[in-house]
């Protein structure tokens, strides 16, 4: 059997297909979970008939897409078990415990209060039916900051021992583990970064509906708040994702000499920024490049004269640390998918900014192009998430837990080739067909507008069938 | 206090937690083409777990997770091991959790009877592969001196694991064919008690024979005991269910299959995985568990909030309780469900 059908090389590709694709559903979650209950929360507060509209309008996309966030998630933990069993092994002792907070805490919240919200409009009271979608919220969010705090340890392990007679890592110290200084930067970044993905759909539906002149009393109020959301959820971003980068300096600082495809330990004006690269990022055959002097510094340590240390530094540092071998990642997805985070995420909030400007005092541009762009931008920020995604854990790699276990090293002994192969094909297959039903479900929904979904003289703000929602 | 051992406990609380919930909308699931005779019968029976089911999977999600926390050596030897098993379970659980979001979407009638296949399938594999693992783990496998399985797929299809997947399956169509008759109204509320009636003498026959073969196999006085008195609730919830008690069949429907697993659970101590081939292979609650400071920190935390998630969740069950009739149904011609 060659390499590309081993089941080690066949568990990374389906633990990266299988967590991106459910990661598309995640950001939505957490954003759209939120904005729905902002819009509830104007509805409750100014019982005024369009905020009641958006809500239910919003809802709505937000429940197509919360069923299949759940769904593939629990492939997600079952999959450290069944491809990664050695890795469990190792870590179980340290990682199972935010994971099982993760389900009592934030997982039961969530799917037990989006039950009520969904079939309990005409149950409970308006004030307690608007606490159901906050719950919701919250648990999305909870749930967000567990498996942040989990997937730091294996970034940055804190809090344990090495029990070499187990060969196994053991838990000391909870608290370090829940405030490992990873997860407390990775998580308000995600958080964040989840509002802008959530206000580009926002702006996506309202803006293909407001390029059609229809539903402008919802829908302008809609792409103001989407923009808005947008641009301050885009300066959280760049603010957390600078504390992000100086605790990855601190802990993997591989991590961001492969950011920049460093070679070579370089401080003040040397250590620059390229925003764009034409050659081979090894750096050897480097053509042409627009290089920011200092910036690689400033990003690393906050001081113009600061020193980065380079790759083959670090490597050499790492070979004498943990023996022979690689411990680069690959170079030119990690330049590449860095540099793409910042791109798009930056891109997304510039089309905002612009956006704003031409709606502003009740315009309405009369091109369809600009209205499109709105449409079309939907997929950046998300985009934006996934690459960033990408650049964290393909940057750990050779480790699956820094400094402490290897990737090739974690994969279940016992599942053979064919065994990952199966699982792969079933669920792309299944994933595929999934994401064609459910992009035409949402497209579908998106474009009815809102007035459709209920009728607004009945006072109590309950849908038409409200009881029977399936 | 040994917290393996009480870990041992709670993971078993966890699964019977979930067997208990999803189980019955399992059998909501699998008894839609027995049962719902219209579009109309069809969408009553979704709703009545619509609110529910969500919540009810979720003890899978924390049963799991606990499992990884308290016996990382467990979870990964059953994981690794049982792996294109749980990958059809996946499979099947993702199957059927869209397919109640999305048949409601569309109006037209092929849309939702291929939804409802799913749903169908999507019920039926989880509840027959969850019995063929927990007989896999009380009867043992074969695993090597690191405690990775060494079978294939069809080691695990062994006849007294069959019957295992059987008795579940049995068991979750009649709880949620119970629970149909608890939940709705009219000709269905009639027809689910008669087809519960059926069902339970099915159920009563093969749950009493894998039940009789563990212990006969396994066992020990404790399991005797309960898998003793899980036969007595069976036929009780059967009585019950004959005399059109339908809240105290349901109830009795529910310990059933809490003692069943309480029985599995005693005939596998003091082991968790039991090796076939070697029993110096055996992973055990001592040689499994993670370490008394973990141990600690998720007793704690499951003490302060396992009884928190029980009143929100009793609370729901609670908002839910009326009955989903056929006249809350909105005609077919409404696409506008929210």
């Amino acid at each position: 059997m060659n390499d590309l059908l081993s089941p080690l090389v066949l568990s990374q590709w389906q633990f990266g297909l299988t967590t991106i694709y459910h990661f598309l559903f995640v950001p939505i979650t957490i954003g759209m979970a939120t904005t729905t209950a902002v819009f509830q929360t104007a509805w409750v507060r100014t019982s005024k008939a369009k905020y009641l509209q958006l809500t239910h309008f919003f809802g709505k996309l937000f429940l197509i897409n919360f069923a299949m966030g759940v769904v593939t998630g629990i492939v997600q933990e079952f999959q450290f078990g069944m491809n990664w069993s050695t890795y469990s092994r190792f870590v179980g002792d340290v990682f199972g415990a935010p994971l099982a907070l993760e389900g009592l805490l934030a997982f039961f919240l969530e799917a037990t209060f989006i039950g009520l919200w969904i079939f309990g409009w005409d149950k409970l009271p308006r004030g307690l039916h608007l606490a159901t979608i906050w719950l919701t919220a919250a648990g999305t969010i909870l749930s967000a900051y567990f498996i942040i705090a989990a997937n730091a340890f294996m970034q940055h392990p804190v809090g344990f021992e090495l029990n070499k007679v187990r060969g196994r890592a053991e838990l000391t110290d909870i608290w370090a583990v829940l405030s490992n200084k990873v997860a407390l930067a990775a998580f308000p970044h995600t958080i964040v970064a989840s509002f802008m993905v959530s206000a580009a759909l926002v702006i996506c539906v309202a803006a293909w509906h407001l390029a059609r002149n229809q539903h402008l009393d919802t829908m302008r109020p809609a792409i103001k708040f989407g923009m808005w959301t947008m641009i301050g959820a885009g300066i959280l971003t760049v603010l957390t994702g600078d504390q992000l980068g100086l605790a990855m300096v601190s802990t993997q600082p591989m991590k961001m000499a492969a950011a920049e495809a460093l070679y070579k330990t370089s401080s003040g004006a040397d250590a620059s920024f390229s925003i764009f690269t034409l050659g081979t990022p090894d750096g050897v055959n480097e053509l042409f490049s627009i290089r920011i002097p200092y910036l690689l510094s400033f990003l690393s340590t906050h001081t113009l004269n600061g020193t980065v240390e380079g790759i083959n530094d670090l490597q050499a540092e790492y070979t004498s640390l943990y023996g022979p071998g690689n411990y680069a990642p690959v170079i030119w997805v990690t330049y590449w998918a860095f540099r793409w985070m910042i791109g798009l995420g930056l891109l997304s909030v510039i089309i905002s900014i612009v956006g704003l400007w031409l709606i502003r005092g009740g315009r309405m541009p009369k091109q369809r192009w600009v209205w499109r762009v709105a449409v079309w931008a939907f997929p950046l920020p998300l985009a934006a998430m996934i690459v960033g995604w990408i650049f964290t854990e393909m940057g750990r790699q050779p480790w699956i837990v820094f400094s402490l276990l290897k990737t090739k090293d974690g994969v279940s002994p016992n599942i053979t080739g064919l065994d990952v192969l199966i699982s792969i094909v079933a669920f792309t297959l299944i994933y595929g067909a999934l994401a064609v039903v459910e992009f035409r479900l949402i497209k579908r929904a998106a474009q009815k507008g809102p007035d459709d979904v209920v009728p607004l003289d009945d006072t109590s703000g309950r849908p038409s069938d409200a009881v029977t929602v399936y | 206090m040994d917290l393996s051992l009480l870990w041992f406990g709670i993971v078993g609380f966890l699964f019977i937690g979930y067997f208990v919930l999803d189980g019955f909308d399992f059998g909501v699931g699998m008894a839609l083409p027995f049962l719902g005779r219209d579009e109309i019968d069809r969408r009553v029976m979704i709703n009545t777990i619509g609110p529910i089911w969500d919540l009810n999977e979720t003890w899978l999600i924390v049963a799991g997770a606990s499992l990884f926390a308290a016996f990382p050596e467990w979870y990964a030897t059953l994981f690794s091991g049982f792996y294109l098993a749980l990958l059809l379970i996946l499979l099947a659980l993702i199957a059927r959790g869209v397919s109640f979001e999305y048949r409601h979407h569309r109006p037209e009638s092929r849309w939702k009877s291929w939804f409802d296949g799913m749903i169908v399938v999507g019920s039926a594999v989880p509840a027959l592969l969850w019995g063929v693992a927990f007989a896999n783990i009380v009867q043992g496998v074969a695993l090597d001196s690191n405690h990775n399985y060494t079978g294939t797929l069809f080691d695990l299809l062994n006849p007294y694991a069959l019957l295992g997947g059987l008795t579940t399956l049995l068991l979750f169509f009649t709880h949620g064919v119970v629970f149909v008759s608890l939940r709705t109204d009219g000709d269905l509320r009639l027809r689910s008690q008669r087809l519960a009636v059926r069902s339970g003498i099915a159920t009563i026959v093969v749950a009493a024979s894998f039940l009789l073969w563990t212990n006969l196999a396994h066992g020990k006085p404790l399991s005797w005991i309960l898998a003793g008195a899980a036969a007595v609730l069976l036929i009780g919830s059967f009585i019950a269910n004959f005399r059109a008690k339908e809240r105290g069949a349901f109830t009795l429907m529910a310990v059933t299959i809490a003692v069943a697993v309480l029985s599995l659970f005693a005939a596998l101590y003091p082991n968790v995985m039991p090796a076939s081939n070697d029993p110096a292979n055996s992973l055990t609650i001592a040689n499994a568990s993670s370490t008394p400071y973990t141990l600690t920190v998720m007793s704690w935390t499951t003490l302060i909030f396992l009884p928190l998630v029980l009143v929100y969740q009793g609370w729901t069950y609670w908002v839910f309780r009326k009955r989903v009739t056929r006249a809350s149904i909105p005609q077919p011609t409404s696409t506008t469900a929210s």
